[in-house]
């Protein structure tokens, strides 16, 4: 499922199409430091993170993660959206905490 | 064939130059490698190797040494990184290159970074790494990644 499928189908808001259209979900990962994110994450991976910051983007491009969501109703100002746009990288916003957006990726990914 | 520097002529060189001053910039550099790389057509997997361990490196050299230089080689066969810079130096590579060994500032921390996982991520993604440190003097990083080409 692609990130942009995945936000139609729970309401996600999407900040960054990014190439969010023409890539599929290939994995999740949930963490807020970006440094793990750095080291363990693969590449496909959903980025699931309270983390918003211009980093954040960086982080994305560089371990090619399929997009980033970002969870509880957190931003990323209009610097940082300007950079995901201009990197192609697919930034979704979610309400929910990351464990809810976690469950449902999983669903998806047909983990449970 | 070998061009006047005698490099092999298919080999590619790129220079950058760390701003030492502006965290939120960390990543110009590796974001540019990866875009070059992409052209050149290189592997997704040997790009992501690439710019995740040279990330790493320019933002040490950000944070620790107050910015720096970086060379870049393309071989037919391997990709090289050299980070060069004149900071403050590593006394113990040992310890730096544990996981969870930091000293880095609480105001990079509260951006995500600074868990001690830099070193350690450069060291597993790249295929060699060696640190040359001196204290008072600086620190250069060798890193090579081979592409299988
Ligand atoms: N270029 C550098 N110049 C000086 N010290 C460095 C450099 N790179 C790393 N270090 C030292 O090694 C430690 C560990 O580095 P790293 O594993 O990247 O973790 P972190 O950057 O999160 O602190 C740093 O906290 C710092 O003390
Ligand atoms: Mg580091």
């Amino acid at each position: 499922m692609t990130p942009i499928a995945f936000a139609e189908k729970y309401g996600l808001k999407v900040v960054s199409q990014g190439a969010g259209d023409c890539r599929d979900i290939g994995g999740a990962y949930c963490s807020d430091l970006l440094s793990l994110v750095m080291g363990r994450a693969k590449a496909d991976d959903a980025l699931v993170t309270v983390m918003a910051n211009i980093n954040t983007i960086a982080v994305a491009v560089l371990a090619d993660v399929s997009c980033v969501i970002l969870c509880e109703d957190i931003h990323f100002d209009e610097n940082c959206v300007k950079k995901a746009q201009d990197q192609e990288v697919c930034v979704l916003e979610s309400s929910e905490p990351s464990f809810q957006v976690a469950i449902k990726l999983a669903r998806e990914l047909g983990l449970c | 064939m070998v061009s006047e520097e005698g490099l092999p002529i298919s080999t590619l060189k790129w220079t950058y130059e760390v701003d030492g001053s502006d965290f939120t910039r960390a990543g110009e550099a590796s974001s540019n490698v990866k875009k070059n790389l992409r052209k050149l057509g290189v592997s997704p997997e040997v790009i992501r190797k690439v710019s995740i361990a040279l990330y790493e490196g320019e933002i040490n050299m950000v944070i620790h040494a107050d910015g720096g230089h970086i060379d870049v080689e393309v071989s037919p066969d391997k990709i090289t990184m050299v980070l060069a810079d004149t900071g403050k130096g590593i006394a113990d590579i040992d310890k730096a290159m544990q996981e969870g060994w930091s000293t880095a500032p609480d105001e990079v921390r509260s951006l995500g970074f600074g868990a001690g996982m830099g070193l350690p991520n450069m060291k597993k993604y790249s295929d060699e790494m060696r640190i040359e440190s001196t204290v008072g003097v600086g620190t250069t990083v060798y890193m090579t990644v081979y592409t299988g080409g």
